[in-house]
Parts: C-alpha cells; sequence; structure tokens
C-alpha cells in the first residue's frame, strides 16, 4: 500500500503571536515551530496501515528548510521517505494544494492524509483542494477508519454527532483528532531519521487566489464587571445582560 | 498554568543539534503525558509507577547510549543528557530509575561484562523485560567504598557471596543486581540475579524522600553464585567508580531539570498571584529570588552542554563530572527551597511540585558522591593534595 501525508511546521499552539513589521504575517522571532497537532494523528493512521498491509509511507511538506525538522520528526516516527517541496513564497489554500496535488500526482497513492486543519491560518481547505485537484473522493474530519480492499469504511465528526461514510480507493482522509493515538517518535528512532535523506523538490511556483491584505490581533478584552456578590445582584446582572451586553 | 516551554534563557537550543533537540522535546512530551499525571499520586503513596517502565523501554530510554545491536537508541551524550533533564522534571524517582538501569548496570555489563552476560541481559534490560540494581553503598561504608565489608569467596566452581548493601534503588524489583565484592582483597563485580538462594533484598520504608523509588537493602548469606556471574574484566574500586561517574553526568543534568520546573511554577505563581492589589512578581525582593534562579539555571545549563560536548570526544575528566553534579544539584537545591519561599503556604502542597522536588534533591545532593566528597575530589585534582585520605 502506497501512502502520502502531507504535514506542516507550525507555531507551537502555546505561543503567544505577535504580528510582523510588514503588518500581514506574524512576526517568527523566537516562536517555537512544531509539527502540525492533527498530522500526528495523519502519520500515525498511515505507519498503522502500513504496519497492517506493508507498502511505503512518504511524508510531504511544503515550505523552506526549517520544515526539515518536521520532517524529519515524521522519518523518527517511522515514515519510509521524506520529501520537501522547497519554497518560501507566501501561499494560500489553493497554492498549497496546487503544489501538493502536482507532487501527489507523480507518486499515484493508494490513500493521501492530512491532518483536518493547520493550526497556523487554519482554513481547514488544502485536503479538500488536493482531492477536487486530483479527482479523488475525500473523507474530511475522520475519527475512524478502515480498509477493507478497495474500500473505506470511515466515521466523521459532524455537528453533534458522528456520520459514517463510504469511499474507495485511492482517497484523500484529512485526519482528527480520536482517529487514533499518535506514537512517540522513539529514540532509536530519531537516531535513525538523522541518517535518512531529505529530497528536495522544486514545487509548482506559487499562483494564489487570496491575498493577505492585513493581520490584526482581536481587541484586547476590556475589564470585567462585578455588580455584586450576593443574590440581590441578581436583578441589576440581568438588566445588564438584556440592555448592555445584549446576550440574553 | 500554561504547558512547560523549556527553561533557555541564552537560546542554548542554538547550541543543540536538531536530534537532540527531538530526543529532548520527545522526552518532554512523555513526561507530561506519562509521568506528571501520576506521580503526585505514588509519591504520596509511596509506590514507584511501575508501569512506567514498559513505556520508557519502548521510548527507549534505557541504556540510551549503548549500541543499537543491544536494542539501545546509539544516542550521544548531550542527548542521553537532556532526556535525563526531562525526566528529572517529572521526578527525580523516575529519573534515577533509568540512572540506575542505564549507567550503573547496563554500563558495566556492557563495559566489563563478558559476551555471555552482554547477549543475555543488554536486550532484557533495554526492553524493560528485566529490572536492574546496583550495590556498593554499604551500611558503614557510604562515601568510603573502598572499605566495603562483603565478600565473595571461591567453591565449587563458583562464589559464595556474605554481607549487606544498603540505600539501593529498584533493590526489591530487580531481575539482576550488579554487586561488588571482595575476592582476595580486590573488588569484583558479579551478577546476582532475583531468587538466588541466600539473597534477600528488603525494601526500605520511611523515606521522606523519593517517595516514588522502590530503595533497598541487599543481603547476602552464604548467597552461592555461579562463575558465569563475575565480570571477566574491570578489577578494583576503579570499575565502581566508573559506573558512577556515569550515573553521576545524568545527575547533573536531572538536577537541572527538577529546577526548571521548579522556576517556572514559581514564575508563573508569582506573577498570578495578587498581594497588596498587585502580583507579587512586581516586587523587588521576588524578581531578586527570580532572578537568581534563572542565572543558575543557565549557568548550569551551559556548564552541563559543554560537558557532554567534553564527554563526547572522549575528553572528559571525572573531576568534570564531580564539578556539574555538585553545583547542579546544590543550586537545584537552593532553586526548589526559594520556590517554596515564592510560594508561600501553598508552596508546601502537593497541588504544586515544589516540595516534592525539594524533597527529593536532598537524596541527590548525598547519593553517588555527597556534595562534600565532590569537593574534595575537585580540591585534590587542583592541589593534588587529597583531604579525605
Amino acid at each position: 500500500m502506497k501512502l502520502v501525508v502531507c504535514i506542516n511546521h507550525v507555531p507551537d499552539t502555546e505561543t503567544k503571536v505577535k504580528i510582523g513589521p510588514d503588518g500581514k504575517s506574524i512576526d517568527r522571532t523566537g516562536v517555537n515551530f512544531i509539527l502540525n497537532p492533527y498530522d500526528e494523528f495523519a502519520i500515525e493512521e498511515c505507519l498503522r496501515l502500513r504496519e497492517k498491509n506493508g507498502g511505503e509511507v512518504v511524508a510531504v511538506s511544503l515550505g523552506g528548510d526549517s520544515h526539515k525538522e518536521t520532517l524529519r520528526k515524521a522519518l523518527a516516527m517511522g515514515v519510509d521517505k521524506a520529501v520537501l517541496l522547497k519554497d518560501e513564497a507566501p501561499r494560500d489554500s489553493f497554492s498549497v494544494a496546487q503544489a501538493l496535488a502536482d507532487f501527489i500526482r507523480g507518486v499515484s497513492p493508494d490513500l493521501i492524509f492530512l491532518g483536518k486543519q493547520s493550526v497556523d491560518s487554519d482554513d481547514a481547505a488544502v485536503g479538500m483542494m488536493v482531492a477536487e485537484m486530483l479527482g479523488l473522493p475525500s473523507v474530511s474530519v475522520a475519527v475512524k477508519m478502515e480498509v477493507d480492499g478497495k474500500t473505506i469504511t470511515a466515521e466523521r465528526e459532524i455537528e453533534g454527532g458522528h456520520e459514517k461514510v463510504e469511499c474507495s480507493i485511492p482517497a484523500v482522509i484529512t485526519a482528527q483528532k480520536g482517529l487514533n493515538e499518535p506514537r512517540y517518535p522513539s529514540l532509536k528512532g530519531i537516531m535513525a531519521a538523522k541518517s535518512k535523506p531529505i529530497e528536495e523538490v522544486q514545487p509548482t511556483p506559487a499562483q494564489p487566489k487570496v491575498d493577505v491584505v492585513a493581520m490584526k490581533k482581536p481587541p484586547a478584552k476590556s475589564a470585567g464587571k462585578i455588580v455584586g456578590a450576593d443574590v440581590s445582584a441578581v436583578p441589576e446582572l440581568v438588566r445588564l445582560l438584556r440592555e448592555e451586553a445584549k446576550v440574553i | 498554568m500554561p504547558a512547560f516551554q523549556g527553561v533557555d534563557y541564552f537560546n542554548a537550543d542554538e547550541l543543540l543539534s536538531e536530534e537532540e533537540r527531538l530526543v529532548r522535546n520527545t522526552v518532554r512530551e512523555f513526561v507530561e503525558d506519562s509521568v506528571l499525571p501520576v506521580i503526585e499520586k505514588h509519591n504520596r503513596a509511596g509506590t514507584f509507577p511501575r508501569d512506567i517502565v514498559q513505556k520508557m523501554a519502548e521510548l527507549g530510554v534505557f541504556g540510551a547510549t549503548l549500541p543499537t545491536t543491544y536494542g539501545c537508541a546509539g544516542l550521544n551524550n548531550v542527548s542521553y543528557g537532556l532526556m535525563m533533564q526531562e525526566l528529572e522534571r517529572g521526578d527525580s524517582s523516575i529519573r534515577s530509575f533509568a540512572s540506575v538501569q542505564s549507567a550503573l548496570v547496563m554500563f558495566p555489563i556492557y563495559t566489563f561484562g563478558s559476551e555471555e552476560q552482554k547477549d543475555k541481559w543488554l536486550p532484557l534490560l533495554a526492553s524493560g523485560k528485566a529490572i536492574g540494581s546496583f550495590g556498593l553503598t554499604e551500611p558503614d561504608y557510604g562515601s568510603n567504598p573502598g572499605g566495603m565489608i562483603t565478600r565473595a569467596v571461591r567453591k565449587d566452581g563458583g562464589f559464595v557471596l556474605n554481607g549487606a548493601k544498603m540505600w539501593i534503588t529498584n533493590g526489591t524489583i530487580a531481575d539482576v543486581s550488579v554487586v561488588w565484592a571482595k575476592l582476595d582483597g580486590v573488588v569484583h563485580g558479579f551478577l546476582v540475579e532475583k531468587g538466588t538462594k541466600g539473597f534477600s533484598a528488603p525494601e526500605m520504608k520511611g523515606k521522606h524522600s523519593l517517595r516514588a523509588s522502590v530503595t533497598s537493602e541487599l543481603v547476602f548469606e552464604d548467597c552461592w553464585i555461579p562463575e558465569e556471574n563475575i565480570f571477566p574484566n574491570g578489577k578494583g574500586l576503579k570499575a565502581p567508580l566508573m559506573c558512577l561517574s556515569q550515573a553521576r553526568y545524568g545527575i547533573a543534568w536531572g538536577a537541572l531539570g527538577a529546577a526548571m520546573g521548579c522556576y517556572d511554577v514559581a514564575l508563573n505563581y508569582a506573577k498570578s498571584r495578587i498581594q497588596f492589589d498587585k502580583p507579587i512578581a512586581s516586587f523587588q525582593l521576588v524578581q531578586e529570588k527570580l532572578v537568581y534562579m534563572l542565572t543558575e539555571i543557565t549557568k548550569g545549563q551551559l556548564l552541563c552542554i559543554q560537558l557532554g560536548r567534553l564527554k563526547d570526544q572522549h575528553k572528559v575528566k571525572f573531576t568534570h563530572i564531580s564539578m556539574a553534579k555538585r553545583n547542579n544539584v546544590y543550586h537545584a537545591l537552593e532553586i526548589a527551597r526559594i520556590a517554596r519561599d515564592i510560594l508561600g503556604a501553598n508552596g508546601i502542597l502537593d497541588e504544586y511540585p515544589i516540595m516534592r522536588h525539594m524533597a527529593n534533591l536532598e537524596s541527590v545532593k548525598t547519593y553517588e558522591g555527597t556534595h562534600d566528597i565532590h569537593t574534595l575530589i575537585i580540591g585534590e585534582d587542583i592541589t593534588g593534595i587529597a583531604a579525605y585520605a
């Protein structure tokens, strides 16, 4: 079974983001970058499928040299091959998907995995776009999946419940938390990953359809108001919630 | 409280390679997921979290610097140190377990053992299927191990051991113990397997420190062991002292982890605890305490990275290791005490890790060469005069 997992190198979720001097990107100084958390589920699912069915897992990431750190982590977790689509130009979801789809076309895998979204720009769009560009079925936000021959049965998260779906292989799956419990890279795996090469490929140049014009932080929260400490404050609280906050 | 992001005031991360950082981050994540959620419960109950052994083995913690042919990870010494740092941010008991298994059991078997001993024990110890302990210290011989009373005499194609060891981490739960005893007046290492007749390992109770670790006595009463269980190499006191150097190296890093844990908690507490209508972090006396903590952690960190580099280049002297162990444990203990001070009364609760680290570090300051003995080791090195002889 040939598997491709698309992974991203994103700011740590603990980062306190600052806007950079250009006003439309984040200031990267002092920011710790990590493997996108949802991509860990995608990698783990690939590793499990390979362990069960044999085959090969290829991890691919689009970005600059710094993405090698994340590709190295994927190798340490156990993927067989890592490819960097080396390009640092700013891209929207469409042009990211385009570069990934072009690469995947050349590999013709049985399944393509991504995290359901990257925690940097949070578009949750790339996976679906890749599927569309490749003309493949897709299952997004998957929390459970089984492969039986050429058929996939999967459960995806929907508002208030799960939806059970079926589709044929090849397909694109985007992974949600709960799909599995990702393994740690083993220390032995980390040492083995050190000697594995990371292949560099020049991707299709970016042709973004959406440009970021400006990036702004949400307005700072104003201080809370204490109306009172006992039951006598309730009428005033209700009045304020109704008239000022307009929430009831 | 925000998740622990490490302490790195001097961009020391730039001194680390990609895989060294990945080792550290992986063990950090492991500690967050598998040690911190359970450690207070075990510390309270005085029990060792036994299920962590298998998890640490799967990660590749045991004997991590030894070659992959024995199922080990083949890490360099800096990665090994970073691993110890993260484990001890969890708890000194967990780091102690890993230290003993790796530096005091697997290292001597690898260094002094026969091919048969290596082939038999190293894969079992690496995979956590076997647990090891190390018996050198005796009730009456601590800082002066050369005076040990435990004796071996030849008998029936093997050896008979008599004597007792004390303060032995993992003793009661060990499948194999590396025991040092005098044979014809010379110190030798012996492998004593669990269940050997005449060997018992009662657990020592009532500790106020390292409560999540098993500490034992090892008692040998006409305990016969076969010829193949003696180390063919490594005769004399130098052999166990080489093991201690390995372990102390890990302790120097481990102490940093405990200190980082305390600093991180104290800093966050100081920023959120309001007294006199402002966070206590706005007071000069509190700031001074935090600055002391961070400065000492930073110094210790740089000391350890260079120590690890020297060790990787085979240029390290045992006195270098003594200095790092002595310095880092001393300051880690001070940092724990000051952190308790910053947390006020809250500092004594096990809702926070401070008192646990502090109590643990009291042991760490004493074991593997006391603070004072390390002073004298370095003192002898620079003056040429031994002050303890």
